[in-house]
């Protein structure tokens, strides 16, 4: 009687799932899809703790209430800071599926042995390996995005670097087979630890050679491996829920890391194992070419005659925290009759949607937030590209230059603009190290410094020019 | 266990999860991350069954910190989400709302 209530609840709480990405399909019915979430998440845990085997209801109490504790300042994060806080999350994800195969290994062990089937030791393993890896890549992908000092920022790379990751790999699953062949063997409860302890290594080293520039297909995948742990621990409890919420998590975080490696004209293994700002290291020192600068006030003065503008947000937006300023330029512009639209590339920022979501932090209308293959085609009529701290996205080498490691890669065509101006911080190449063809064109000038500052500048200026006339 | 019942589970979830997926705005996808994430930390009903279960102490201290886990996930994944949802707003409701 209770298994049937539980499992139906399980049912219902499965289908609110589905039905809370359904929602996702447009912003305004989104909301719902967090109820439907929240819904089936309390409909799942109370029909679990009514399992007449739990007993130690205090130490649950507790669990809940840290989890609350640290879980509520986590939403409160700035929005900037979203991506680390997801890599955080992946991170606690992937601990707590470890931790439950490792605890439902040792139990077994010493209570059911027989209970250790080949399926249900494969899928454990599977969960263990997952669990811990997504665990230690998430730490790092975070660390990194939050630059932690002992963390590394640039891709680390040494010789044989993919060849000693793979014979890592090998060996664990070496290991791996081992102890699923022979699960209660005396030696498998110490060769458990040491599959945990590769699992931990091969997340880190899996991170340490990958860039910033690719940081939004990396998160994807580990958002994918955190559903996938979830899924092999549905199979080691018997769970379908845990197996479908786990399903929907890994399909999402598979679909958004082939969004983000079309977007980059990439495949998986080159941003895997392809160690990006390496490549890009040795084509530094070409011919020097010379761009031009203008002041605030010029750009200002362009911007004012101009009739459709188009914004180009990247990650130095984000770094400079110049949401607020671009949406006082834009109020501005618009009050003044001019069109202005975002054109948002797929990988602009450090993870998928990230210039979006900071972009209606910033109070800009999402009707005004354009993908980039639907504003490509009007850039041509753009009187002003204003591109405000994105760079490879922009980088015109990517349709022209054979040579350039961004060949291929789908681009806003900001340089079809009529004008552009790019604000950059400093002279030297983005974060990815190249150089930017956009930058040299005859059309572009330059505007350097801040994108906070230059943005609060125009904004200054064109405050300042409208009483006059 | 019914191996194979569990594994159609699998299969057929995971085709709804790329339909339902490949349909979500483009705008939200750092709110679908989010949502996607506090949906899968589910995995917090395996880590109840082992916190509360008759076990000894050692076990339920590895499921009580995987309690611990997944209930951060669900808590700030849930209410971050909202939060960015709240965010997105049409140019007529903008309007009307509290900025001038």
């Amino acid at each position: 009687m209770i298994y049937g209530v539980s499992q139906f609840a399980y049912l219902v709480a499965s289908a609110c799932f589905i039905f809370a990405l359904h929602w996702m399909n447009t912003p305004a019915t989104a909301r719902n899809g967090v109820y439907a979430g929240i819904a089936g998440t309390v409909l799942a845990v109370l029909a679990t703790w009514a399992d007449p085997t739990i007993i130690h209801h205090a130490w649950i109490v507790l669990a809940i209430v840290a989890g609350f504790a640290v879980g509520v300042p986590l939403s409160r994060v700035p929005l900037t800071a979203v991506p680390q806080r997801t890599a955080l999350s992946h991170a606690f994800g992937g601990l707590a599926a470890g931790l439950v195969g490792t605890a439902e290994y040792y139990l077994q062990i010493t209570e059911a042995p027989a209970h250790l089937t080949t399926f249900r030791m494969v899928a454990l393993i599977a969960e263990v390996i997952l669990g811990y890896l997504t665990f230690a890549g998430s730490l790092m992908a975070a660390g990194k995005l939050q630059e932690v000092k002992w963390v590394p920022q640039r891709p680390v790379t040494y010789p044989l670097q993919n060849a000693s990751n793979l014979l890592l790999f090998g060996l664990a699953l070496a290991l791996s087979a081992a102890i699923t062949l022979h699960p209660t063997a005396s030696w498998a409860p110490l060769v458990f630890p040491v599959i945990v302890l590769l699992a931990l290594a091969f997340g880190v080293l899996l991170i340490i050679p990958i860039g910033g520039a690719d940081m939004p297909t990396v998160i994807a995948i580990l958002n994918s491996y955190a559903g996938l742990s979830a899924v092999a621990m549905g199979f080691v409890l018997d769970n379908k829920l845990l197996i479908t919420a786990g399903a929907l998590d890994g399909s999402s975080g598979l679909i958004l890391a082939i969004i983000m490696c079309k977007a980059m004209n990439r495949s998986f293994t080159n941003v895997l194992f392809g160690a990006f700002g390496q490549v890009q290291q040795a084509k530094a020192g070409g011919e020097q070419q010379t761009y031009k600068s203008e002041t605030a006030e010029g750009a200002a003065q362009v911007l004012e005659q101009a009739s459709f503008v188009v914004i180009i947000p990247g990650y130095g937006m984000a770094v400079a925290q110049a949401q607020h300023k671009v949406r006082e330029l834009y109020d501005l512009l618009k009050k003044r009759g001019v069109t202005v639209k975002f054109a948002i590339h797929p990988v602009a920022g450090r993870m998928p949607g990230h210039m979006n979501v900071l972009l209606a932090e910033a109070d800009i209308p999402y009707t005004d937030l354009l993908e980039m293959d639907d504003i490509n085609h009007d850039m041509p009529q753009a009187d002003v590209a204003l591109v405000v701290g994105a760079n490879d996205v922009v980088n015109p080498a990517a349709r022209t230059d054979k040579t350039s490691p961004i060949y291929g890669m789908p681009i806003i065509d900001a340089d079809k603009a009529r004008t552009v101006f790019a604000i950059k911080r400093s002279k030297s190449p983005g974060f990815a190290g190249i150089d930017n063809q956009l930058y040299f064109s005859e059309r572009t000038w330059m505007l350097f410094g801040d994108a906070k500052a230059v943005v609060g500048e125009l904004v200054k200026e064109l405050t300042g020019g409208s009483g006059m006339h | 266990m019914d191996f194979w019942s569990t594994v159609f589970v699998f299969v057929l979830a995971s085709f709804i999860g790329m339909g339902v997926i490949r349909r979500v705005s483009r705008l939200l996808h750092t709110p679908l991350m989010s949502l996607t994430n506090a949906i899968s930390a589910i995995a917090v009903v395996g880590a109840i069954l082992i916190t509360g279960g008759d076990y000894p102490l050692r076990i339920r201290v590895l499921g009580a910190i995987a309690l611990f886990a997944s209930m951060t996930n669900i808590v700030s994944g849930f209410l971050i989400t909202d939060r960015m949802l709240k965010m997105f707003k049409t140019s007529d409701k903008r309007d009307g709302g509290s900025h001038s």
